[in-house]
């Protein structure tokens, strides 16, 4: 199974994800921002970064590039694509999740090892949870703030939409405590902290994070 | 007025220029007239001027520095040495590690954030420069009394900066130290420290060979930012119609430089450059003399090509200009169509400003016009050398020894503990630290508060390199000499606790005016400590950096030479950490303690500094390396003891663990009893936690290599309990978290 991994102009975390896919079983294949060649991949994760140096807006300019024109289509038709950190800010400036991530509440950029409670086990990217479970993985972001009118936050509370939860106290402000939502269909997650740097003990604060990955080889065998 | 060509500056030998205002000394100034046979255009003094700075030039410290070359120790891991953009040492495997450290004291006093923010960038750019893949970073800063008003702005702005430039770079920000002392105030110290790797065969250097080549500048436009003092050759002598001053800061684009490194690395995979040079201080100016003196030819450079910001900059701003972001490359020919593809596969501007000649002249024109001509080497090297007077400082003769109340019963134990976690220079810097990114590249396997920054290197061998950054300015304010070697030490122990090898060493300088005698003398005197003990350890000096001037009006700061070690681990998987996992672990010193609270934080909580650093005992340090190393499959636990003693570092311990521990200190054999066995910062020790199975071995190897291992209790529970008293977790986590929150959150 081949996992597309893009890299924009600033994007940090490209080689990592692409580690976690490796980790999980996958062929991880770099996809460039400039081309719509998705290469034949099954799925595609957006990474960590500084796209563009978060000018304009984060995320916004990405969200433009030929890459995503064809990652909108695919994911239209059930595509999974998962967005971490700067990927959740490219999926919301495409208009691919709703919502907006905004700067933190006490205006600091954050890292640390987040506790975070899995709302949600049956997207393309969680299904290797147990529903409630909660786990720890970084986040390190400056604009991780979710943000959502209330019609948007009762939509995505009644359809089962948000998929992570911080647990404890509210690091950055997001509303209803959000750390992560998916698309009405599933196949699309976004998600503020950083999976694919809790894949071993070594580097990582634990080992949870290689579930999102292996959780996509499995809906993918399904 | 029109162009100063060097025709007109020939024509008009009388001519007057600001050369004072550019910091050139008269002697200066004629020795520049003798090497031109005629006065310096414009142009051509700007160069010199900045060229022959203190900054640039090392004119104060260069007779002192030539020790580290008549001193070098025998060192087969040293690849490139003093020199180059930084150092290059082999760590096995095919691998070379370069880092290096360098100052941005001043900039980050006069604007925190783009100051701090910029001597990031610089330093990462002379990584890169190497052929190095940039893979961590480090800071060590200095500010003033930490409830001081300024010290609030200097140090949210420096947070700032650092966290605002480094994270965008992807590079994690895996240590680095944070000290308050009353003599930053008004000169905080930021250094910056950044550590890269390559394959051997991949080293680049700063040399313009072969006639022909072309000299291309990539990366950022030039604009007015941080030329300085150039702006007054620029903008009140020759151009007085120009209103503006500008900035004298630099100000830094982090995602210009990340496309610039990532632009890089594919330009050096394919090995399309003969030589390379970022551009720091004095810009194209150093760039260019630089290259040309280090290559066997001269270069001809036309300035109108350079791509403007700011299309109105004089000439002689253009070569001041310190705009960031931007990089020099000398290029064959053959392959600039290859390297203007990678440039415009990551929309970096490039462009040819020039070519290496077969003459031995830099020659630099303006829309045709000559205004540069000069030897490089004596723009780049023969700057003026000073033996400045030194004195040793009067202050010396009346330093007074410290005298503190002994700690006597449970409650005094407990509430001296929790002042001293409390206090700024103890307390968590987390409210800092959680601002860096330290997971980016995910080969993080140490990173602060732990005694060394480590990180991975290969992930199927498991290769590694750990870094620590230590100084003591109040050591060395009371003996320079010894107070660098108590650095150097304590750094190599700070690797060795992590369990890697110390195997070479870097050094970032930073002391006040070197017009004041009693500093120059106190440099001098690091300097030769800091030679001599490289010499007796063995250990290669890589780079340096020296900031002088870090001095308001008549008051220096603390001498601090911060030293840089980096040390090598075969396995990263074997690493120890500070933290120990487990209840029922028994707790063990390595070392023994003393009663010489000078330049101890304790002594500093008193307002005293004391009268004697402690004597560096090199035999001691050297076995206690050596035992760790040779001890480091049997240690669950390990953590150095030094700032605020063997109470801060059993609280640190305890507190990184979420597990308490029950200690009794052997107080009847330690001179000065109690309050020297939680206090004093005797070097030489290490609190190490072991496994009762392991006991026997790890006490074997101690007795084999000479050094004492004293039990003093074990882990477990949800308090720290030392002689009676009794700390709760929760207690002690609250006196130790709460400081930074309350004076910058």
């Amino acid at each position: 199974m081949r996992v597309g991994v893009v890299t924009f102009p600033g994007t940090l975390d490209d080689r990592d994800a692409a580690r976690a896919v490796e980790y999980a079983g996958a062929e991880p294949v770099s996809l460039w921002h400039g081309s719509d060649d998705l290469k034949h991949v099954d799925a595609v994760i957006l990474p960590g970064g500084f796209s563009y140096g978060d000018y304009l807006r984060c995320g916004a300019i990405s969200a433009k590039a030929p890459i995503m024109r064809s990652i909108i289509i695919a994911a239209e038709h059930g595509f999974p694509v998962l967005g971490i950190c700067n990927g959740f800010q490219v999926l919301a400036e495409a208009h691919l999740l709703p919502g907006a991530l905004t700067r933190n509440a006490d205006m600091h950029f954050l890292c640390t090892d987040q506790q975070l409670r899995i709302e949600n086990n049956q997207t393309a990217w969680t299904n290797g949870f147990t529903s409630g479970q909660e786990i720890v993985i970084p986040m390190k972001n400056a604009e991780g703030n979710f943000n959502c009118d209330d019609a948007t936050l009762d939509l995505l509370e009644s359809e089962g939409r948000i998929i992570a939860r911080y647990v404890g106290v509210n690091p950055n402000g997001s509303r209803a405590a959000i750390a992560g939502i998916s698309n009405k269909r599933g196949n699309v997650v976004g998600l503020m902290p950083h999976p694919e740097h809790a894949i071993d003990l070594l580097t990582g604060p634990s080992k949870d994070g290689l579930t999102f990955f292996t959780s996509l080889l499995h809906s993918m065998v399904n | 007025m029109a162009l100063d060509t060097v025709a007109h500056a020939a024509a008009t030998p009388d001519f007057v220029l600001p050369y004072e205002q550019l910091g050139l000394k008269e002697d200066e100034f004629e020795k520049i007239k003798v090497i031109l046979g005629r006065r310096p255009t414009g142009s051509e003094l700007a160069m010199y001027s900045v060229m022959w700075s203190e900054h640039c030039s090392y004119k104060s410290s260069k007779i002192h520095l030539k020790q580290f070359g008549e001193k070098a120790p025998k060192s087969e891991a040293l690849l490139v040495g003093i020199g180059e953009n930084a150092g290059v040492v082999d760590i096995g495997q095919g691998y070379a590690v370069t880092f290096k450290a360098e100052s941005h004291n001043h900039p980050s006093f006069i604007e925190p954030y783009q100051g701090a923010a910029t001597g990031i960038g610089g330093i990462v750019r002379d990584i890169l420069t190497m052929g190095a893949r940039p893979i961590a970073v480090m800071d060590p800063l200095r500010f003033g009394a930490a409830d001081a008003p300024d010290t609030r702005r200097v140090l949210t702005g420096v947070v700032a900066g650092i966290s605002g430039y480094g994270n965008c770079l992807g590079l994690p920000n895996i240590g680095g130290e944070i000290v308050f002392d009353e003599s930053y105030a008004g000169n905080p110290l930021v250094n910056a420290l950044c550590v890269g790797v390559m394959r051997h065969e991949d080293i680049k250097l700063a040399q313009a060979h072969g006639a022909g080549n072309l000299v291309v500048l990539f990366g950022a436009k030039t604009g007015g930012d941080g030329i300085g003092g150039a702006s007054i050759l620029a903008s009140e002598t020759f151009n007085t119609s120009k209103a503006t001053k500008r900035p004298a800061v630099q100000v830094g684009d982090p995602f210009a430089e990340k496309v610039l490194i990532e632009c890089s690395l594919e330009i050096f995979a394919e090995d399309l450059v003969v030589g390379i040079q970022d551009l720091g201080a004095a810009g194209i100016s150093c760039a260019t003399s630089e290259l040309a003196s280090a290559g066997t030819g001269g270069m001809s450079v036309q300035l109108e090509k350079v791509p403007l910001r700011d299309p109105s900059l004089s000439p002689e701003e253009i070569l001041m200009s310190e705009s960031q972001e931007r990089m020099c490359a000398i290029i064959e020919p053959a392959k600039l169509a290859r390297f203007m593809r990678i440039c415009k596969k990551w929309d970096v501007t490039a462009t040819v400003i020039g070519e290496v000649t077969s003459g031995d002249r830099l020659h630099i024109t303006f829309n045709g016009d000559l205004i540069v001509d000069v030897p490089p080497r004596t723009v780049a090297h023969d700057g003026p050398v000073l033996n400045r007077p030194m004195a040793r400082p009067a202050y010396l003769d009346t330093l007074k020894p410290v005298v503190l109340e002994d700690i006597q019963g449970p409650e005094a134990i407990k509430s001296a503990i929790l002042k001293l976690m409390s206090a700024p220079n103890i307390a968590d810097k987390s409210w800092v630290t959680k601002q860096f990114d330290k997971y980016v590249q995910g080969n993080s396997i140490l990173t602060q508060p732990e005694d060394s920054g480590m990180v991975r290197i290969d992930e199927q061998t498991h290769l590694g390199v750990a870094i620590s950054t230590d100084a003591n300015g109040r050591w060395s304010y009371l003996d320079p000499y010894n107070g660098v070697k108590l650095a150097l030490l304590e750094s190599c122990r700070n690797i060795a606790t992590s369990g890697a090898k110390p195997l070479a060493i870097t050094n970032c300088l930073n002391f006040g005016s070197p017009e004041d005698p009693g500093v120059m003398w106190t440099f001098a005197e690091t300097v030769r400590g800091l030679a001599d003990i490289c010499l007796e350890m063995g250990l290669p000096v890589t780079g340096g950096n020296v900031s002088f001037y870090n001095q308001t009006g008549k008051v220096a700061i603390l001498p601090t030479p911060v030293i840089g070690v980096l040390g090598v681990i075969q396995d990263v998987r074997t690493r120890t950490s500070m933290a120990f996992h487990e209840s029922g672990l028994e707790l063990f010193q390595l070392g023994n303690t003393d009663d010489n609270f000078s330049g101890s934080e304790w002594a500093h909580l008193h307002g005293q500094i004391g009268d004697r650093a402690p004597t560096p005992d090199i035999d001691h340090e050297t076995r206690l390396v050596k035992l760790l190393l040779a001890a480091q499959e049997f240690l669950a636990a390990a953590h150095d003891i030094s700032n605020g003693g063997f109470a801060a570092t059993i609280s640190e311990m305890v507190l990184k663990s979420d597990i308490g521990a029950a200690i009794e200190l052997p107080i009847d054999l330690i001179p000065g009893g109690l309050t020297a066995a939680l206090f004093s910062e005797t070097p030489g020790r290490v609190l190490i936690a072991v496994k009762s199975s392991e006991i026997h071995s790890v006490q074997s190897l101690a007795t084999s290599h000479g050094i004492a291992c004293h039990k003093i209790g074990m882990t477990g529970g949800d308090q720290l309990t030392i002689n009676g008293a009794a700390i709760s977790l929760t207690e002690l986590r609250t006196a130790f978290t709460e400081t930074f929150p309350k004076l910058f959150g």
